[in-house]
């Protein structure tokens, strides 16, 4: 056997699944998205006809689409640079040359990475509740009044982005650790000699440094965060007053609950194109930046 | 990787063979809410008659059974028969996924029609055809402290609108703002539906294929819904922010609470001692006097895609008989739709009851359409963000009404095109 | 020293923040041994006034949770297996043997990273609806099949296996599967643990797929079942904590055992990819 023939042999079976259970269903979605597929359809694919494109026309003139895209943007554009925030400033933490027991720090703070949403959301809707949760019962001793915290349209969000970065941030901590073990110690050597302080070591070493890793785990973590789902399933149902409908949501609700598979998929593109342009926008910003 | 191959297939394996190979017949019945914890105590009689069957009951729980259900239809994944609220029927006929029940009705002399409370039965005709069996009957009206009543200085639940937000105003004097005169939990849409069936104008116009919702009678509903809110009457919270309903309706955290049957067995079973005969139940009031609710309620139903649809009709016909309805009602204080299991002393001395048998009376239905589950889910939707001040009540109804044209557009298109079955 | 106070600060710190961390799972473990309405009550425990087992009990015995366990195991673990089989071989192939159409296809593998899963999933249910496979644990396979990200992270393992060496098993007249199987798999080792520790995890943890695919509570997974649960028995929250448990403490205990592989694969796919 040639190693022509041995490499398809061995790429054959993976190029298939993946053409067969991915590639066809995305074009499938895009045939299906100029479609009026929905229940009627489902019962009987005479009803079923071709619309061009007033799935996107009609989603466009939705308001509830632009508030589930507010939605989305305000989990994304608040929950990613925090997310960012602490997972940096932990990394920092745990990289300095003062911590004790980094592995087991490391791996303290890592834990809720591999735990499941679902669980974990679960936990956090007790933790939240009004009367009963303990962390209105921690605010309580420092003087807050009670938070609805998933009752109240103006709290909804900011409980699931608290939550969000929670479960998220040891992910890219990490990922940034590893890069700040891959910065020379000389760098810093050389600052101290040159009277930096801590702060201007971080901002004039640090940083820079870790510009590539941060664009990196930026364009993950903004792709990640636009595919909100789980949490406003398990812990607001996309409520209250639809504060918490995420894009993804959306889909779900007018594909799998009303069965509108033409308008669903009208959605799946969007949500794709705005992932798109949201990663093209950041490489572009991270160029800008680098050069 | 050849011991990784061995293991894979015995994983296969054990992934495809999970089905039973036993000789019993299995039939799958998927039921809802209380109704599916409590049918396994009624199952054993009925097990020890057919010593062939094997009755496997899925538990859904309600926020999630619509979606469940559409999921198995477009899956072909239905069970063999289910409870389902009469309001989807129209939904489930239009996907074709229910079998007609009319052959084996004519058939039974186990299911008399005339025995029947006619509005429910009604609720289960498509185009003159049965696709259920009426299982019990739910209409909604109010659950209420006595105690409270009366404290607040009244000695009668009250009849219409106008007594009930002076009793929801002396309560609210008394309360300063840490308790509330009734919960109208958010994520329910149930208690403004009831309100809405009160008001001379159909909930839909053209047939079904237009929202009906900007005419004044709707508006009012939604004003005085509303109001409640707006008054402090009733806090802005769903179930979700309630820990408990129970716990709170005995601690007198609210005095009314807009419900059905089911509640009445919950409450028996879940509330102190202490509280007992210090609750009741009254009809809803109306605009002017005793008013309308829904004529809502579950019925049994048969997919089309079972293999063991006789069987299932066995099941149907043994949870249709006086006596077990009875039991059921006994478990779950749901109401029996057959007035034979009426007459029952349980169920005719029951004080509880007489005000649902009253209500019943004045029990509408919801338009029969299939997009209507969708429809009423917008109104609670709507009806929440006006509750919390996004929209004006006049801008509720607006946005509501452009939420179900924009549902019904398939259907006014089917409608136009004649393909409208 | 003036170390002192900074290395009390920075240790401080740490313990602030990875208690803070840590507080939601200790708290799901605490409540799960309360007795039914302890949680709910204020001021809000932090620990059973008498620890109780009998919220799991009841989970096992009525809520049938240990057949769902039993899913969520077999589901996790045959996706780890078949992922295994197609992207090994895939990733070795892209990595190390020339076959006509590669850099091709391998540029339309990058651009399929952009496409979100859920844009092939309306579609996806209906091939499985005509294959007769939804509410079957074979549908919630499907999509973990092969993955791109998975081809990508051992395609950058192979890489590193020196040509010398295969080229050598060649001169010696071995055939490329049995390079492959005598010489590459064991070298890949490390990459393999850690590509089934992300696979195992990612299959446990998946909720979306398995929430549409699957309608029949004998056949849910652990995260499927624990928020229907949640949904019937929102009052009940010792018993929701135990579910939770149940839920995370296999996926905790897997990743403690094999967290250097894990983090390898994670630093390994950011860092150079």
């Amino acid at each position: 056997m040639t190693r022509a023939q041995a490499g398809l042999l061995l790429a054959a079976p993976a190029l298939v699944v993946i053409a067969v259970f991915f590639f066809l269903p995305v074009l499938a979605a895009l045939a299906l998205s100029l479609t009026d597929f929905d229940l009627y359809a489902l019962a009987d694919s005479g009803y079923l006809r071709f619309v061009g494109l007033r799935n996107y026309v009609q989603l466009l003139g939705n308001p509830l689409f632009w508030q589930a895209l507010g939605n989305t943007l305000y989990f994304t554009v608040v929950g990613v640079p925090l997310s960012l925030a602490v997972s940096v400033g932990t990394a920092v933490l745990v990289h300095s040359r003062l911590a004790r027991c980094r592995g087991l720090f490391r791996t303290a703070l890592f834990a809720p990475v591999v735990t499941t949403v679902v669980a974990v959301a679960v936990i956090w809707r007790y933790l939240l509740h009004t009367r009963y949760g303990l962390i209105n019962y921690g605010l309580g001793k420092l003087g807050f009044a009670p938070i609805d915290w998933l009752g109240d349209p103006h709290f909804a969000m900011p409980a699931i982005i608290l939550f969000a970065v929670w479960k998220n941030f040891g992910y890219n901590m990490v990922i940034v650790l590893a890069a700040l073990q891959n910065i020379p110690e000389d760098l810093y050597e050389a600052a101290e000699l040159d009277g930096a302080g801590a702060g201007q070591q971080f901002l004039r070493i640090t940083l820079p440094m870790l510009g590539p890793t941060l664009l990196f785990v930026s364009i993950m973590t903004v792709a990640g965060y636009f595919q909100l789902f789980a949490e406003p399933y398990v812990m607001t149902l996309g409520g209250p007053g639809q504060s918490t409908l995420s894009v993804l949501y959306l889909l779900y609700e007018e594909g799998f609950k009303w069965w509108n598979l033409g308008r669903a998929s009208a959605v799946a593109f969007v949500l794709f194109l705005m992932m798109f342009a949201a990663t093209a926008l950041q490489m572009r910003l991270g160029r800008q930046a680098a050069a | 990787m050849r011991r990784t191959h061995a293991a894979l297939l015995l994983v296969l394996l054990a992934v495809s063979g999970c089905g039973g190979h036993r000789d019993v017949t299995e039939l799958r019945f998927w039921a809802m809410g209380r109704e599916s914890e409590v049918l396994a105590a009624l199952l054993p009689d009925f097990e020890r008659e057919h010593p062939g069957l094997r009755v496997r009951i899925e538990q859904l729980p309600w926020t999630a059974a619509h979606e469940k259900l559409l999921t198995a239809v477009a899956g072909d994944a239905t069970p063999d028969l289910c409870q389902l609220g009469n309001t989807w029927i129209p939904e489930l006929v239009a996907l074709r996924a229910l079998e007609p029940l009319d052959a084996r009705l004519a058939a039974t002399p186990a299911i008399d029609r005339a025995d029947y409370f006619e509005g429910i039965w009604q609720t289960n005709l498509i185009r003159e055809a049965a696709y259920g069996v009426p299982w019990y009957v739910d209409t909604r009206l109010l659950f209420y402290r006595s105690d409270l009543l009366h404290e607040a200085g009244f000695a009668e639940p009250p009849r219409s609108w106008a007594e009930w937000r002076q009793v929801l105003a002396a309560i609210a004097a008394r309360s300063h703002g840490e308790r509330f005169g009734v919960l109208l939990p958010l994520n329910e849409f149930e208690p403004l539906l009831a309100l809405a069936l009160q008001q001379p104008e159909p909930l839909l116009a053209d047939g079904g294929l237009r929202g009906n919702f900007t005419n004044p009678g709707f508006e009012r509903t939604l004003d005085f819904y509303v109001g409640m809110f707006r008054d402090h009457y009733a806090p802005p919270v769903g179930n979700a922010q309630i820990a408990n309903v129970w716990t709170e309706f005995g601690k007198g955290y609210f005095t009314f609470y807009i419900s059905g049957p089911w509640n009445i067995g919950e409450f028996q079973r879940r509330l102190p001692p202490e509280l007992t005969g210090r609750w009741m139940t009254a009809p809803l009031p109306g605009p002017e006097g005793p008013g309308a609710s829904i004529a809502g309620g579950a019925s049994l139903s048969i997919f089309r895609r079972s293999r063991h649809q006789a069987e299932a009709w066995q099941l149907i016909e043994y949870l249709s008989r006086p006596a077990v309805q009875q039991r059921f009602h006994q478990l779950t204080g749901d109401l029996p739709p057959r007035r034979s299991a009426w007459a029952a002393p349980a169920l005719a001395q029951d004080p509880f009851a007489r005000a649902f048998r009253d209500q019943l009376e004045r029990a509408r239905p919801t338009p029969r359409v299939p997009e209507w589950e969708q429809i009423v889910t917008e109104m609670r939707i709507v009806a929440e963000r006006v509750v919390r001040g996004e929209f004006t009540v006049h801008e509720g109804a607006v946005e509501l009404n452009a939420r179900a044209d924009r549902i019904l557009a398939k259907r006014r298109e089917l409608a136009a095109e004649g393909k409208l079955l | 020293m003036r170390r002192r106070p900074a290395t009390w600060l920075v240790n401080g710190a740490l313990l602030v923040v990875a208690a803070l961390t840590l507080f939601p799972l200790f708290w799901m473990f605490a409540a799960s041994l309360m007795p039914a309405g302890q949680s709910s009550t204020y001021p809000p425990p932090l620990w059973p006034s008498r620890p109780t087992l009998a919220n799991y009990r009841e989970l096992f015995a009525h809520a049938g949770i240990g057949r769902q366990l039993l899913n969520s195991l077999v589901i996790a673990t045959s996706a780890t297996l078949l992922a295994l089989t197609f992207n090994v071989a895939a990733g070795y192939a892209f990595a190390k043997l020339d076959f006509p159409g590669r850099q091709r296809v391998q540029q339309i593998l990058v651009g399929a990273l952009v496409i979100p899963a859920q844009v092939a999933m309306l579609p996806l249910f209906l091939m499985l609806k005509s294959l007769g496979l939804v509410n079957t644990l074979a549908g919630v396979l499907v999509p973990s099949l092969a993955g791109v990200f998975s081809i990508f992270l051992v395609r950058q393992a192979a890489l590193t296996v020196p040509d010398e060496l295969l080229d050598a098993a060649r001169i010696d007249g071995a055939g490329e599967l049995t390079i492959f199987r005598r010489i590459v798999l064991p070298l890949l080792t490390p990459i393999l643990v850690t590509l089934a520790v992300f696979t195992f995890l990612g299959a446990w943890n998946d909720f979306l797929w398995p929430l549409i695919v699957l309608n029949d509570g004998d056949r849910y997974t652990l995260p499927v079942a624990l928020a229907s649960l949640s949904r019937e028995h929102v009052q009940d929250s010792e018993l929701m904590m135990a579910g939770s448990v149940v839920t995370v403490v296999p996926v905790l205990a897997l990743f403690l055992a094999l967290q250097r592989y894990y983090m390898q694969g994670l630093t390994a796919g950011a860092v150079k990819g």
